[in-house]
């Protein structure tokens, strides 16, 4: 221990100060935040609004009161995460694997230019397109009449998968233009058949770009709040709207943070068991593989 | 600057080079328009301009900054005054737009806005000011506010414990705008209003996301006081709330997209954008429960934490100028307390029932009262009937 070379020790504090910005950064935006929010969530709302001192247990015994904006982001956060999964996943593998250098570059020129514009906007035009004037009077033509989508859940999960899509492409698009296509052609010269080869070599070798983009879907579709605002007319309310809800209208902070903690339970609740099945999936292909 | 009362004409290059200083900060803005020739050429645009130059508007042609910053309500200015402003005094005019009072005391509350100008409704004032969120006027800064010239009922809000905190902007009523079109039954009470929503004109309905009118409308339903706070009248409002909200369109305080393109057929709606849409589309009409309902005015404050106060009085005081003042209200509708504003509307406005509706619909109305502001059943019942 003593032996410890100067390099060594001079190493450790450079690693520390390195780390320094980081360490800070946790420590003002995320930690103190969340201890904030932690403390408020025991307290009592003021007269005029916001946050008074005490310790009540009554913002956490008040949660069903938001039963239906817990159940509405639960079922449509997933189901939003799947949707994006299915149709990235095509769309990542063709530019990932099949598409030439030319078209390759089109397509994600494609995928990123929407960005450019202030995705307000974008969910703002979307409410014209479901609106009556929109699809439903190009369906009205072909004799589907009176089809309402705007303020439907239906609305709120196309605005999903428009918004969340290129998140899900691109860390699936990664982890298959990292593919060897050696392993491809090895499975199909011992006989695998595509379908097998897929399942047992390109979807397991995908596997770590998928979990990526389903926790980047879903973490952010757990807050969303402006989706369901413009394309849902709060009639799907979800737990972001709640929130902004809370402290914007009834200027109830203690009863906010209690459901922003609930939130953040359920979420990492959710995380462990994916990850965990995902990890258990790995392995045992893995082994398979092997 | 220079002791000539014009500055000597300056040529495209030394132009583009004082602004180029100008733009890197090397120059203050007071620098620049002076070698320019601007600042004077804007004074003198000012002065030209009947009803803004008058004698002790220094503001027209003197620094006020660059900015001021203004939150206000929707489809609530004449755009074409806010750029004159910026015109004649250099400063920008950054507007916030929001759907309820409720939201805005919560911004202000939480600090950090940077508004220099905040359109507070008329229950409100009390609140902001207990708060210590608003500071008193300096009248003497706003030359345009002649306490005489006001309906009193309108500006009488605006006084808390004897000073002046708000100067009046618009008053109006709470009424809804029904597409005649699609709905011909007799609908002209809240009682008629739920029950359609819950038949005929289901699906097709809007109401503010706004605890005092939507709230304070589903206790009309029932003939309680539009202020109530009782909480068994507030629980009938609540279910009956719940009740429609399965046949609601959309719970939001922006109805005129919906109601233009026909998606929604009737929403609670305020005054000027009855008259908006009434004027766009001649199907649609304003009407007034019979029961009662909400009158408002709308007022000028300058939050405590106004960054641009000089710009902020200037902004004010411009606004209040009666011919200004009319511009705005030809534009967006909303009737003016100003008598000196209204003297100069075309007839066609000021004979309009949207406007100035018959005595017998305005005597049942009521302000809102300050108490729902704070009251935490009220809010509470809003946010359970959105979540629900």
């Amino acid at each position: 221990m003593a032996a410890r070379s100067a390099l060594e020790r001079r190493g450790a504090r450079l690693t520390a100060l390195l780390l320094l910005p980081t360490t800070l950064w946790f420590l003002v935006l995320l930690i103190m935040p969340l201890t904030v929010v932690l403390v408020f969530s025991f307290g009592e709302r003021a007269p005029f609004g916001g946050y008074q001192a005490a310790f009540t247990l009554e913002q956490y015994a008040n949660l069903p009161a938001r039963l239906t904006a817990f159940t509405n982001t639960l079922t449509l956060a997933p189901l939003g995460t799947f949707l994006c999964l299915v149709i990235a996943y095509p769309l990542a593998y063709y530019l990932a694997v099949k598409a030439g250098a030319r078209v390759k570059l089109l397509l994600l020129i494609l995928v990123i230019v929407p960005f450019w514009t202030s995705f307000l906007i974008r969910t703002y035009a979307w409410i014209f397109i479901l609106g009556g004037g929109g699809i439903p009077r190009l369906l009205d033509f072909i004799g589907f009449e009176d089809v309402r989508i705007i303020n439907t859940p239906l609305a709120v999960l196309i605005g999903i998968v428009y918004g969340y899509l290129p998140l899900m492409i691109f860390p699936i698009y990664v982890s298959l233009e990292k593919l060897d296509k050696r392993l491809l052609e090895a499975s199909s010269d011992l006989g695998g058949t595509p379908l097998r080869t897929f399942l047992q070599v390109t979807l397991p070798l995908s596997l770590p770009g998928l979990v990526t983009g389903s926790l980047l879907v879903f973490i952010l579709l757990m807050g969303e709040y402006l989706i369901p605002a413009l394309l849902g007319g709060c009639k799907v309310y979800f737990v972001g709207n709640a929130l902004v809800d809370l402290f914007l209208q009834s200027r109830n902070w203690p009863f906010g943070s209690a459901v922003a903690i609930a939130l953040v339970v359920i979420m990492l609740v959710a995380i462990a068991i994916y990850l965990a099945a995902v990890g258990r999936e790995r392995t045992r292909s893995d082994t398979s593989l092997v | 600057m220079s002791d000539k009362k014009f500055p000597d004409a300056i040529d495209a290059k030394e132009f583009m080079y004082q602004l180029r200083r100008y733009q890197k900060g090397s120059v203050s803005r007071r620098h620049f328009l002076g070698v320019t020739g601007l600042g004077v050429a804007t004074a003198v645009m000012a002065s030209a301009v009947p009803g803004l130059g008058r004698s002790g508007k220094a503001w027209a042609a003197s620094d006020i900054g660059d900015r001021v910053s203004i939150a206000t309500w929707p489809n609530y200015y004449n755009p074409e005054n806010y750029e004159q402003f910026t015109k004649m005094t250099g400063a920008d005019v950054r507007i916030s737009v929001f759907g309820s009072n409720e939201e805005m005391l919560a911004k202000l509350q939480a600090g950090g806005t940077g508004w220099d100008v905040i359109v507070p409704t008329n229950y409100t004032i009390s609140t902001y000011v207990e708060l210590d969120l608003f500071q008193p006027l300096d009248l003497a800064r706003l030359p345009n506010f002649e306490e005489s010239a006001y309906i009193a009922r309108f500006i009488e809000p605006g006084t808390v414990g004897g000073k002046v905190y708000a100067v009046p902007k618009n008053w109006g009523t709470t009424g809804f705008v029904i597409n005649r079109d699609k709905l011909t039954m007799t609908v002209d009470s809240w009682k008629t209003f739920w029950d359609v929503t819950r038949g005929e004109a289901s699906s097709r309905v809007m109401v503010h996301d706004y605890q005092l009118t939507t709230i304070g409308n589903a206790l009309k339903y029932f003939g309680y006081s539009f202020n109530s706070v009782d909480p068994g009248e507030l629980a009938d409002a609540e279910k009956l709330l719940i009740d429609s909200k399965p046949h609601l369109f959309a719970i939001s305080s922006d109805y005129q997209p919906s109601m233009r393109s026909t998606d929604a057929w009737m929403s609670i709606a305020w005054t000027g954008d009855g008259l908006q849409l009434h004027r766009d589309m001649p199907q649609i009409d304003y009407v007034l429960g019979k029961e009662g309902g909400e009158l408002w005015s709308d007022f000028y404050a300058i939050p405590k934490s106004a960054p641009h106060l000089d710009a902020a009085y200037a902004f004010i005081d411009f606004l209040l100028d009666p011919e200004v003042n009319a511009k705005e209200v030809a534009v967006h509708g909303y009737p003016s307390p100003d008598n000196r504003t209204t003297a100069l509307l075309p007839e066609e406005m000021t004979s309009d029932p949207i406007m100035y509706p018959a005595k017998e619909l305005l005597d049942p109305l009521e302000f809102g009262a300050a108490v729902t502001l704070t009251d935490p059943l009220r809010a509470e019942i809003m946010a359970r009937f959105k979540s629900a």
